[in-house]
């Protein structure tokens, strides 16, 4: 039995399948990081005084640079597929996946001074909370690559046999990959210059 | 599988601009932290340029300025959830249970105890 609507739309909606349901997973990590934020305040109002300048703000900006770049990417990743080129398809896709290890290279660097001073999440609510949220975040990263791998290599099958719901995947990793970058322009202010 | 390429190419060039548009609010954000505004106004630029930023990222590279309403009846639906979820450490604040409504005086305790 074949799944329907997983090209076609669905006469009452107007959606195919995949882009309804990466619109809700979505919906419930926005809710996910929205408690994670809602806990952020929590802390920050109830705190006697609150650190700042820990953090390396340049590393962040840096950091900032190369998710937006790496959503520039993956948008053109799905355009070129839209203009039926693949190779710059894959290009595009391995180029966003190349900056996604980048940023994690860079958050790799920034958890290990942190742990050589001896800033462990144990040793401040600031820290607790920036560790737990950037975490998360760097997770997602995680997850974001696994698929890209996946749609670089061997998912790029797909496009071969059927082209439009290959392009309907990688337009639904690439709603992901800007919601990841999303979160992460709210997360820079508020751990790093706030 | 492919689109009306001039199209798909003016909208390249609406990834590229909205691209730069967030680079160039990315150092904003750093050059006014730089000014040291007093806390309250620096939390307002920031999260004023962040929410500029979230939009920009939302209307163009994922295409909410023309999706259809069931998407946007479900992000209406989060967006509600998410302000009541910001919302709740008001209650943190606004509870009072467990709180004695009147404090007994010292001199009244003290009179108590002389008895």
């Amino acid at each position: 039995m074949e799944i329907p609507y997983t090209v076609e739309t669905r006469p009452d909606t107007g959606l195919h399948n995949c882009k309804l349901g990466i619109w809700l997973f979505l919906a419930s990590e926005v809710m996910l990081f929205g408690a994670l934020f809602s806990t952020y305040i929590i802390l920050r109002t109830g705190a006697v005084e609150w650190p700042h300048g820990e953090l390396n703000v340049w590393l962040g900006m840096a950091n900032t640079f190369i998710l937006i770049g790496s959503s520039v990417t993956m948008v053109m990743a799905w355009a070129s597929l839209k203009l039926n080129d693949f190779p710059k398809h894959r290009l595009y896709l391995i180029a966003t996946f190349v900056l996604a290890g980048i940023f994690l290279v860079n958050k790799y660097f920034e958890y290990a001074d942190h742990i050589t001073r001896g800033e462990l999440p144990s040793h401040s609510t600031f820290l607790a909370i920036y560790f737990t949220m950037t975490g998360l975040h760097g997770l997602h990263i995680v997850g974001g690559m696994v698929v890209m791998a996946y749609f670089a290599g061997p998912g790029a099958k797909m496009w071969k046999t059927k082209p439009e719901q290959f392009s309907n995947r990688i337009e639904a990793t690439g709603l992901y990959w800007h919601f990841v970058d999303l979160v992460w322009i709210f997360l820079f202010p508020v751990l790093y210059l706030l | 599988m492919h689109s009306d390429p001039a199209e798909v190419k003016q909208t390249i060039r609406r990834y590229m601009m909205v691209g730069a548009a967030l680079f160039v609010g990315t150092v904003i954000t750093v050059a006014a932290n730089q000014v040291h505004l007093i806390v309250p106004l620096a939390i307002t630029v920031a999260l004023i340029i962040a929410t500029v930023k979230g939009s920009l990222v939302a209307a163009v590279f994922m295409h909410l300025s023309h999706e259809k309403k069931w998407i946007y009846g479900s992000l209406i639906l989060t967006v509600a959830f998410f302000l009541v979820l910001m919302m709740l450490p008001l209650l943190t604040t606004a509870d009072h249970i467990g709180t004695p409504i009147h404090e007994p005086s010292p001199t009244a305790e003290a009179g108590h105890e002389g008895h």
